[in-house]
């Protein structure tokens, strides 16, 4: 059997990934047209290349039906419980940067921290009689990060794109989304909370701890990290 | 599980259940299945990485029901006559934490009581009838007053606002610690607030708000004005006095025997004279155990405890452990809400108290295992 490297099945993710590798002498390519999900590795032997949906990657991952993937830390924190336990970051690539932020309107003068989001939820819920409404499709994280920080008197809302737009929608009163330059969450006329950072993701390289590769596929990893970190 | 297990953790949770029968309460049923909206309303976003939570094509969000409280409180609003004692047996189903060996469903048996007169007799009540059918493990009591904090807070002299954030926060310590040293001046305005503050000396509320940008969602441009006035209102307050802080820090530290945690609390009343009130109910509470011959010169009080439980509690607490077994957590719990009958009572409330108890726990405590 051969060691299974999953790469997003399209995008930018896709080309940066295949550069990333081309860099360090390991072709990765699209076999026959540009619509078949197939590939090909080259520059070492017993690699196999699987196109996958960058979201399917993490869970391809905890489950060990793959042996190696790229894809965003947001994604593998988001949908793996214990991530820690079932893969290992082998390389952080240095593209695709994201964070994952907390953002409310810019018209809340009087709202900069965790600590005023809170005040305001405290507010809105005694005003209009509802938990103040977060959209985001980060679930895990975003609850998380509230917690953990003390944040009361919100709820989540589900939000699987367009996210930046619930808050003139009327359908949330602030987002948890990701942003890489800020335009968008800037044209919706949201801004970010000072301590709303809930994760600075970027496209990584990561090892499946929970597949139980056999003796040759275990060479062939070694000789694909020995290729990618010398010494 | 092996199935010899099971048996026996259903033999000890029908013998408490008979106990508790025994004691006058009415067995009753509650649904497995619990509008999500009640809960969610109730506990906040949290219950949702606790709760198991599945849908309805009519009927929208469903959960699995996370404990008993809440329906039988709605039971008994609706139904009920008073006073009331219940009881109830069934599983329940709570998320683990992930890596955690623990079962997400297991048997709680609980036993409410839900009475207007004499608060203390009820505490009472309760408490010895979780201590008389606990009797024999081993077990080791933690009480507390969720009360008397309350009462503390409300009695600082400070901003009526400071002081309803300060009790929203009491089952968040990590965020009432830092409400306290802000409002004590402990630590430094916010650089952005100190701007804002700043601005509004000297420009309209409204042409800032204008000038922020493009006014966007459902929080209004008057509730953004409300508390731009609030935070000038806090900023021109005094910071709370030292002593005051002083004061609470004595309560949330004190771990004595419940006799000289009253003696201690008593002496911080007289700088705090507003937990007066509950110390006598404490006091009441304390004849009224000794009076079902409990020996409260033994029992532990705490004064930070049932600060980590679900916020509904509001008055006393209790929690029973295994002191030789730290890897089994409580196996007892309970306390006083009577808050939690008004919200879901609809204006009607009515004092409640009650608790429940994981049978699994007694066996394994018996059978010394995990």
């Amino acid at each position: 059997m051969t060691i299974k490297l999953g790469v997003p099945s399209k995008g930018r993710l896709q080309e940066k990934t295949f550069a990333w590798f081309r860099a360090r002498g390991i072709n990765l390519r699209r076999a026959g047209s540009a619509r078949e999900y197939a590939g090909a590795v080259e520059g070492v032997d017993g690699v196999d290349l699987v196109l996958l949906s960058a979201g399917e990657i993490p869970r391809e991952l905890a489950a060990g039906r793959i042996h190696l993937g790229v894809t965003g830390t947001d994604l593998v924190r988001e949908k793996i419980p214990l991530w820690q336990e079932k893969v290992e970051v082998v390389a952080q690539l240095g593209f695709g940067h994201a964070d994952l932020v907390i953002a409310v309107p810019k018209c809340w003068v009087d709202v900069d921290t965790l600590d005023d989001l809170d005040a305001v939820a405290a507010q809105f819920r005694a005003r209009h009689g509802f938990r103040l409404r977060i959209a985001t499709k980060y679930h895990n994280m975003t609850r998380e990060f509230l917690r953990a920080h003390g944040v009361a008197d919100y709820q989540l809302v589900d939000s699987q794109g367009a996210t930046e737009g619930t808050v003139k929608n009327l359908t949330a009163e602030a987002i948890a989304d990701i942003t890489s330059s800020g335009d968008t969450l800037r044209a919706n006329h949201l801004k970010v909370l000072s301590d709303g950072l809930i994760h600075a993701s970027q496209a990584a390289l990561l090892r499946s701890r929970t597949s139980s590769p056999s003796a040759r596929e275990r060479a062939a990893l070694a000789a694909l990290r020995n290729i990618l970190q010398p010494g | 599980m092996l199935n010899h297990t099971r048996s026996l953790i259903r033999a000890e949770a029908e013998r408490l259940l008979a106990r508790f029968a025994d004691a006058g309460a009415t067995q009753v049923e509650a649904a497995a299945l619990q509008p999500a909206e009640t809960l969610l309303d109730l506990y906040g976003e949290d219950i949702r990485a606790r709760a198991y939570v599945t849908h309805d094509p009519a009927q929208g969000e469903m959960m699995l029901r996370p404990d008993f409280t809440v329906p039988v409180v709605q039971m008994h609003m609706h139904e009920g006559a008073e006073p009331a004692r219940y009881t109830y047996m069934g599983p329940v189903w709570r998320k683990q934490q992930p890596g955690s060996t623990r079962a997400p469903e297991y048997l709680q048996v609980g036993f409410e009581l839900f009475a207007r007169d004499d608060p203390a007799a009820a505490d009472a009540e309760v408490f010895a009838l979780f201590h008389e059918a606990l009797a024999g493990f081993g077990l080791r009591a933690a009480t507390g007053d969720l009360g008397i904090l309350m009462a503390a807070v409300d009695g600082l002299d400070t901003l009526p606002r400071r002081k309803a954030a300060l009790r929203r926060h009491i089952w968040r310590p990590e965020r009432f610690r830092q409400l306290l040293d802000r409002y004590s001046g402990k630590r430094p305005v916010p650089p952005a607030r100190a701007a804002l503050l700043q601005a509004v000396q000297t420009t309209d509320v409204d042409q800032l708000i204008a000038a922020a940008g493009t006014p966007v969602g459902l929080r209004s441009r008057d509730e953004i004005a409300e508390r731009v006035s609030a935070l000038q209102q806090d900023a021109a307050a005094p910071p709370l006095s030292g002593e005051q802080v002083a004061l609470l820090e004595a309560i949330l530290s004190l771990r004595e025997k419940s006799p000289a945690a009253l003696a201690a609390l008593r002496r911080i009343a007289r700088d705090m004279p507003a937990i007066t009130p509950a110390l006598d109910l404490m006091e009441a509470r304390l004849s009224a155990l000794t009076e079902r011959g409990l020996d409260v010169d033994a029992l532990d009080f705490e004064g930070s405890y049932g600060r980590t439980t679900l916020e509904y509690y509001d008055g006393f607490v209790f929690g029973f452990y295994a002191e030789a077994r730290d890897d089994l957590p409580v196996i007892a719990s309970g306390g006083r809400y009577d808050a939690l009958t008004g919200v879901l009572g609809q204006g009607r409330s009515i004092p409640a108290v009650g608790g429940v108890v994981r049978p699994e726990f007694i066996i394994a405590l018996k059978e010394g295992q995990p």
